[in-house]
Order: structure tokens, then C-alpha cells, then sequence
């Protein structure tokens, strides 16, 4: 292991601390530049890390271990994560992952001895429309086939840095294939702003409501209702009546852009040119709730977009739509800070993004309380999508009778959808709620369509029978995913992709999360081993049962839904797999025991089974 | 490998009494058939078991135990009910889960090490090479130590197991361990004919 100097340590500290207020909500910013300077998190640097926020040391290090783009060893100079969702595994990446490998002279997993490189999977990166996909020091590389990988083998051995790199490797494209009142009307910066203080908070409030907007990041809550909740709870405290006065220090509002559900990647597109409209959003919310601060929480897959969202975000300061006295009213100030998340799925959840903004790990907190009424630092915070907030500044614009108008009774407005896997021209694709399946098919030009997971692994798997239901609240909810399968995939494997995703996601709090993620892993992983019987899919169903009912946020409660649709709409992909016996062990017995016979050198009748 | 997998119903069916006892068959009707075992567990379980205290002398009227510690009989004959304490750390350990499957009707795996693994389990974050290496030839005093390999001696697994991963098994009765109450309010459901159930608060460990 690389051995650090405790002056070296300090030396590389100060300045990281000097960017960073001596705050504990800090910690994971900080972590995250000490991985980024060494490779790893030095045990000398937590040392010095936990004594300069005054916390234990065990806060430190159990933070740096909860993340997974944080380590406590190091990984390489270069370190290569690829994408693992089914849409990378469909477009080859198992394969271009062993393909690069080999040429760097690295086992999957491991560092180099020299240090050089470490290649490794990581959870559903947000590239699925053009994966095959992987991060090198946190930068998005898209459309890896032979030949970039060729090229970056040979960068890595002549040691170029990163930011020298040819831009081609990491070009991500927006893809937008149809745009609707979101993505396709022009918006200038300000108008939204304008709307709102002309018409006054509480009207404001009243045309989100009149708009009948739900929220964008899966469950579907009414915004207006949760702004009115966050509002209700500062009348209870404080007796005063909403948005009289200004800015108040302690209500927040926050983006929620951890996008981490494999087969999401609209928040990607809205941020990447749609960034006003979205702090614009935000900067609504907070009129409305009476907030001065808020947070963007972007994850660390998207950090690449950190620069730019900086510079939106100043000129947006400097043409008086965020800071002090917005567009000139002396009682209204906001403004608008961005956290990096560090690779964890479970930070969408909004109580565990919480958590991770208050510098600690991803825990969902016991609800309720929920967060709007004790969220940040035990404050009234509004948590909603970020294209929820999109959706809000064009409401704020333009009116809530005009939102309504689009989509259907229960779903208005429009809906962004991240289409990947089988098909001509995946991408962003804006329609009204309430499209069939079978459209958005043809639009995207699938080829064969078998299957579609709608809303990822957490959503619902539909079969082509189904192709006739809608993408609405009242048939099929979606956050945004939409991954198509061709007749020729297993989707079998598919499930076991996602079952592995919620194994390695689950943060580990809740038993029945912990341990039934695994052992749902187990038993998929037995079954592809050819070693899988009747009594296994059983055993199956009433695991799905119990991580459906006693999970403690969800993420475990949705955790058996790849499992358990595909055992309902294609049994078929399990039996064909099954061994015709009732039972079968969950391993190799005679295996596990080669370790200890080449240990001893035995190879007497005992020594096998 | 197969298994045996018909469950067949408990030979007798008791008529159903109040919650803790136990009727006796009538006449000289044939006793339920107990065996038990450890594995790799602490023989704690078993100590639960005998802490069902004067309950003892209700249970043996209706049950007559075959392979158990408390016997000494070394293998099983036809059962009605296997009790297995323990998990699989080894391959005797599989020799003896397996015959308990084979002659058992119904296998109840008892305690945490049975149904997880349990404490001995703490041993699978470490790679076996290493702790045998450890434990037989770095330290100190053992010069020109061995790992023992005397074909008596059972081969270790790399990892210890829970039994559901080696035989099927019907009931798993949780807890580290059970309390005597619980163990003998599962027992007597089951020689009643019902379901057995435990409540809460024979379930929680805190
Ligand atoms: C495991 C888990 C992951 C989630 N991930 C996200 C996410 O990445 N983005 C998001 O907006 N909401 C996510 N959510 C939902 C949030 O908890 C929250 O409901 C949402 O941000 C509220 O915003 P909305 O009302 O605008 O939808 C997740 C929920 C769970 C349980
Ligand atoms: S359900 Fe899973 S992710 Fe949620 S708290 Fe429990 S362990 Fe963590
Ligand atoms: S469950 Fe507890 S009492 Fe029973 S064998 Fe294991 S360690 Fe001992």
C-alpha cells in the first residue's frame, strides 16, 4: 500500500479544508477531493479529516466506506469503472471489459502492480443511449467498442493525463428525438421569475396546485400539496403567514438529481442544456416556501456537468436571478449550492439524500417525520425531482390551467422518457402523458419488441401482451426509464442484473433489505449455475413477499419486483433453467472443499463429497 | 445429488390441547421419533433444549429420542422429527445433515448458526489459506508446524454454510438461541398436528 507522509497528508489537506467551511455537512465533499488527489483515502488523512470537524474518527471511516466512489485502499492512477446495467451488458460490455483488461494486464476488480490502473463495474452509469459506457477518474466515456478502448489502453501506458485526453472519448450527446412544452419551447431565463413575483407566492402556489403537477421522481406526490405542507409546518412554527417575508434562513429547498435508477438518464439532458430552467424552478419553490438556500444534489456519475452548472448558476447571480434581492425586491434572496454525491443508488431516496448532504452516510431516516417538515438540519425542506422543477417554472410561466390541459385526468403536463436497449434511435423522448407503450415502440424504432421494463429495475416489467397500457399514474407510473427487449434477450438475465444491482445498492440498515437482496442474489446466481429447482422459485416468492412488506424504505420494498414480474409474465425463462429434482445444494460441496485438500494434500475418500 | 422431498404428515395426530401441554396417544400407540445434532454450533441450542426443565418428563411419555448428544446413538434410524444445531463448516457436517434429511420426515434447523451460520460464520470474511497458515505455521512457537492432515479429521469448507444450503429444510426455529419456552412451544405444536408458531415475544433478540 502507498505510504503517506503525515506532512505530505497535511500539506495536501490545507487547501482542500480552506475550500470548505468547518462544517461536518462538508465531510463527503471533502472525502471526495482527498480520493481524487490520492487515489484513496489515507487512514492518516481520516485522522486528520476527523479532527479537524471535531467528529470520530469511526464518522469518517464509515462515511468513506459507504460511498462507492470513495475507498479506503487504493485504486489505480487510472481507475475505469464500466457501466453494469443490462443495456451495457446487451451492448457488449462484459466482453470489452475482459477486452481491456487484457490489454493492461489488470484482473476485473483488482489494481495493477504498478499501480497504474484498476478496472472495475459500476451501478447504471446514466449513458444508456450511448453504451456501451464507463467513468476514468469520474469522466463519462461513451460508445466504447475495440478501437477506443485500443486508444485508451495506450493512453493509460503513456501515462497521458485525463484532461489530455481526445474530447471524442467523452462526448455525451443530449439525444433528444421528441420534444414537447418541456424540451421544445424556448425559455428565457427570468420569465419565470417574473410570473411569479408579479403574481404573488400564494397564487403562485394556487396555479401549481390548479396545474395538478405530480412529482417526476417515481411516486408521484402532488407538488403543490408537499410545498403547502413545508408551508404549513413554518405557519405552525412560527405563526406567521407564507412568503410575508422574504428568504428565511432555515427552509430548503432540493433538487433531487442523483438520477441513480438504471435506465434513467432525462435528468442528464435537463441539466445539461436545460440547467435555467431548472434552478429557475427551484428558485420558484423557494419564493413560494419562503427559502433562501437551496442544493442541488448531483451524482457523482454526473460531476462532469459540475463546471458548467457552476457557471449557470453565476450567471444567473449575476443577472440578479439568484443571490440577494432577486430582480431587485429587497425581501427575497436565494441561493443555490451543488453537492456531489460519491455512487450510491440509495441517495435518491429523499431522506438518505438528506443524510448525504448533511456530510453523513445514505441511511433513509424513520418517516415520519418527512422532510418537509424536519428535513435538513431538522428544517422544513422541499425535496422534488429535477424535472419536477422543470415543470414549474414553465407552470410559473405560463399557468396552471395551461399544464393541465396536456396529459390525462389524473397524469397532466408532459413526461420525459429515457428509452434504451432494443431499438433504432434510443434517447429523450417528451410526450403527454398517457401514450400507449405501443407508440412510444414505434416511435423509438424497436426492433421485435418483447418486453419493456418501465421506470428500471424498481418498476414494472410489461410483456408484449401489455403494449396496449399507458404511460400515466393511473396505469403505468413511470420516473422515466424505459429499457426494450427483444424477443432473442433472457430475460432471465435481466433479472438477475437487476438483482444484483439492488444487492450491491442496498445500504444495509434494514435486515430484510440486507440479507433478502443477497439471498435473492444467491438464489438467481444458483439458478444461472444450472443448479436450480422448483423449490428455489418458492423460496423466491415469499422472499419477495417479505422484502416487500417489511423493508424499511423502497429500495428493499421494490427490490423483488424483477423477480417476481418475471416469474408471473415469463415463467417460462426460470423453468427451462430448473434441474427436475426438489432440491439441490446452493453450492459446489465437493469445490468448496479443494482449498483445504491442496492445504493438507489430502485426496482420500473423506476428503471428497 | 437428490434428495428426499415428500413431507409426509407426523405419524399420529394428537388431539388438539390448550397451548403448553401435552396429551399422551392414547394406549401404547408408537412414540415420535426425535433425533438431533450439532454442527458447527455451541451445543447452546441443545442446552436450550434441556431447558424446557421438568417439561422433560411430559415430552419423553410421547417422543422417544433416537441419534441425539443425549443418546449417544451414532446414527439415525427412521424419524419423524430431525432437530440440527449448527451449520456446515465441514465435510462430516454434510455426512451428517445429509443422513438426518435421508431419515427425518421433518428437519427443523434450530439457531442462529443453523439457519445464518452464526458465530462461526464470522470466519468466512477470511480467506481459509491464511487462517489455517496463521493459526499452524506462523505462530510463534510452531517451528516446522503442519496443517494437520490426519484423514480422520473432517475437511473444512472455505466458507461455513446455513443448512438450507445443503438439504431442504422444513422449519427454521430463530434465535441465538431459542429460549427453552420457545423451543417447547414449537415442539408441542408439532406434536399436536398444528403449525408451529411462535410470538413475538419469543421471536425478538433484544
Ligand atoms: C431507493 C430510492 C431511490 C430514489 N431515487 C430517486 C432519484 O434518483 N431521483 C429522484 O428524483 N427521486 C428518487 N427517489 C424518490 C425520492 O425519494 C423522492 O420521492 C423524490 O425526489 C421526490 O420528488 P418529486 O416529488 O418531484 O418526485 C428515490 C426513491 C427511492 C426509495
Ligand atoms: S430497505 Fe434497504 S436501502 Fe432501505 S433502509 Fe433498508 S437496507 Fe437500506
Ligand atoms: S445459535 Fe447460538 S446457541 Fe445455538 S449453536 Fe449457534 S451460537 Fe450456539
Amino acid at each position: 500500500m502507498q505510504q503517506f507522509e503525515f506532512s505530505d497528508i497535511s500539506r495536501m489537506l490545507t487547501p482542500i479544508f480552506a475550500r470548505h467551511d468547518v462544517d461536518a455537512s462538508r465531510l463527503l465533499q471533502v472525502l471526495l477531493e482527498v480520493q481524487d488527489a490520492c487515489h484513496f483515502i489515507p487512514s492518516e488523512a481520516i485522522d486528520q479529516i476527523a479532527a479537524h470537524f471535531d467528529v470520530p474518527r469511526v464518522n469518517v471511516e464509515g462515511v468513506a466506506g459507504f460511498y462507492s466512489f470513495l475507498s479506503t485502499r487504493p485504486v489505480g492512477e487510472y481507475r475505469i469503472l464500466f457501466s453494469d446495467n443490462i443495456t451495457d451488458q446487451m451492448l457488449g460490455k462484459d466482453e470489452l471489459m475482459l477486452y481491456l483488461c487484457n490489454k493492461l494486464w489488470v484482473e476485473p476488480g483488482k489494481v495493477s502492480e504498478d499501480g497504474l490502473v484498476s478496472v472495475a463495474s459500476t451501478s447504471c452509469t446514466g449513458l444508456c443511449d450511448q453504451g456501451p459506457a464507463a467513468l476514468v477518474n469520474g469522466w463519462p466515456l461513451t460508445n466504447l467498442d475495440r478501437n477506443r478502448l485500443d486508444l485508451i489502453a495506450e493512453l493509460i501506458r503513456s501515462r497521458k493525463p485525463v484532461a489530455d485526453w481526445p474530447p471524442m472519448l467523452f462526448e455525451v450527446a443530449d439525444n433528444i428525438r421528441r420534444s414537447d412544452v418541456l424540451l421544445g419551447q424556448p425559455f428565457e431565463p427570468g420569465a419565470a421569475m417574473r410570473a411569479t413575483l408579479a403574481r404573488g407566492a400564494k397564487e403562485t402556489l394556487a396555479e401549481v396546485d390548479k396545474s395538478n403537477l405530480r412529482g417526476r421522481g417515481g411516486a408521484g406526490f402532488k407538488t403543490a400539496s408537499k410545498w403547502s405542507f413545508c408551508h404549513a409546518a413554518i405557519v405552525e412554527e412560527e405563526g406567521s403567514m407564507i412568503c410575508d417575508v422574504g428568504g428565511h434562513p432555515e427552509r430548503y429547498i432540493v433538487c433531487n438529481a442523483d438520477e441513480g435508477e438504471p435506465g434513467t438518464f432525462k435528468d442528464r439532458v435537463l441539466l445539461n442544456s436545460y440547467a435555467d430552467l431548472v434552478f429557475e424552478g427551484m428558485t420558484v419553490g423557494a419564493r413560494v416556501v419562503g427559502a433562501s438556500k437551496g442544493f442541488l444534489y448531483l451524482r457523482g456519475e454526473y460531476r462532469y456537468l459540475l463546471k458548467q452548472l457552476e457557471s449557470v448558476l453565476q450567471k444567473r447571480r449575476e443577472a440578479g436571478l439568484l443571490g440577494d434581492a432577486i430582480l431587485g425586491r429587497a425581501d427575497f434572496s436565494f441561493d443555490i449550492e451543488i453537492h456531489l454525491g460519491a455512487g450510491a443508488y440509495i441517495c435518491g431516496e429523499e431522506s438518505a439524500l438528506i443524510e448525504s448532504l448533511e456530510g453523513r452516510r445514505g441511511r433513509p431516516r424513520n418517516r415520519p417525520p418527512f422532510p418537509v417538515t424536519h428535513g435538513y438540519k431538522g428544517r422544513p425542506t422541499v425535496v422534488d425531482n429535477v424535472e419536477t422543477f422543470a415543470c414549474v417554472a414553465k407552470i410559473a410561466e405560463r399557468g396552471g390551467a395551461w399544464f393541465a390541459a396536456m396529459g390525462t385526468a389524473q397524469s397532466t403536463g408532459t413526461k420525459l422518457l429515457s428509452i434504451s436497449g432494443d431499438c433504432a434511435t434510443p434517447g429523450i423522448y417528451e410526450y403527454p402523458f398517457g401514450v400507449t407503450v405501443r407508440q412510444i415502440l414505434a416511435d423509438c424504432g424497436a426492433r421485435e419488441p418483447y418486453a419493456v421494463q418501465v421506470s428500471g429495475p424498481s418498476g414494472t416489467l410489461i410483456s408484449w401482451k401489455e403494449f396496449d397500457r399507458r404511460i400515466a399514474f393511473e396505469d403505468l407510473p413511470t420516473a422515466g426509464a424505459f429499457m426494450v427487449f427483444q424477443r432473442k434477450r433472457d430475460m432471465f438475465q435481466t433479472a438477475r442484473n437487476f438483482v444484483h444491482f439492488f444487492a450491491h445498492e442496498s445500504c444495509g440498515f434494514c435486515t430484510p433489505c440486507r440479507v433478502g437482496t443477497e439471498l435473492q442474489k444467491k438464489i438467481m446466481d444458483k439458478i444461472a449455475s444450472g443448479h436450480g429447482t422448483a423449490s428455489d422459485l418458492e423460496e423466491m416468492k415469499s422472499l419477495g413477499h417479505i422484502l416487500k412488506t417489511m423493508s424499511h424504505c423502497g429500495l428493499g420494498s421494490s427490490a423483488a419486483n424483477p423477480v417476481l414480474d418475471t416469474l408471473e409474465k415469463f415463467p417460462d425463462v426460470y423453468v427451462r433453467k430448473l434441474k427436475a429434482l426438489a432440491f439441490e445444494p446452493a453450492f459446489d460441496l465437493d469445490g468448496a472443499l479443494e482449498t483445504a485438500r491442496k492445504m493438507t494434500g489430502r485426496d482420500d475418500d473423506w476428503a471428497h463429497l | 445429488m437428490s434428495e428426499q422431498s415428500d413431507r409426509g404428515p407426523l405419524p399420529i395426530p394428537l388431539p388438539p390441547v390448550g397451548e403448553g401441554e401435552v396429551v399422551s396417544p392414547a394406549g401404547d400407540a408408537k412414540k415420535i421419533r426425535i433425533a438431533t445434532c450439532s454442527l458447527a454450533g455451541c451445543f447452546g441450542c441443545h442446552m436450550s433444549l434441556l431447558d424446557i426443565d421438568e417439561r422433560l418428563f411430559g415430552l419423553i411419555k410421547l417422543v422417544e429420542f433416537d441419534r441425539t448428544p443425549l443418546t449417544d446413538i451414532k446414527h439415525c434410524g427412521p424419524c419423524d422429527v430431525g432437530i440440527v444445531e449448527g451449520g456446515v463448516c465441514n465435510a462430516e457436517n454434510v455426512h451428517v445433515l445429509k443422513e438426518f434429511r435421508n431419515t427425518c420426515k421433518v428437519l427443523v434447523a434450530i439457531g442462529a448458526c443453523a439457519i445464518n451460520g452464526g458465530v462461526p460464520a464470522m470466519r468466512n470474511n477470511i480467506d481459509l489459506w491464511e487462517c489455517f497458515q496463521e493459526v499452524y505455521q506462523y505462530e510463534g512457537g510452531l517451528d516446522g508446524g503442519q496443517v494437520p492432515n490426519d484423514p480422520e479429521l473432517p475437511l473444512p469448507f472455505d466458507k461455513v454454510h446455513p443448512i438450507y444450503e445443503v438439504v431442504r429444510v422444513d422449519y427454521f426455529l430463530p434465535g441465538c438461541p431459542p429460549s427453552g419456552d420457545a423451543i417447547w412451544k414449537f415442539l408441542t405444536d408439532l406434536l399436536n398436528g398444528r403449525e408451529p408458531k411462535l410470538d413475538y415475544e419469543m421471536l425478538h433478540f433484544d
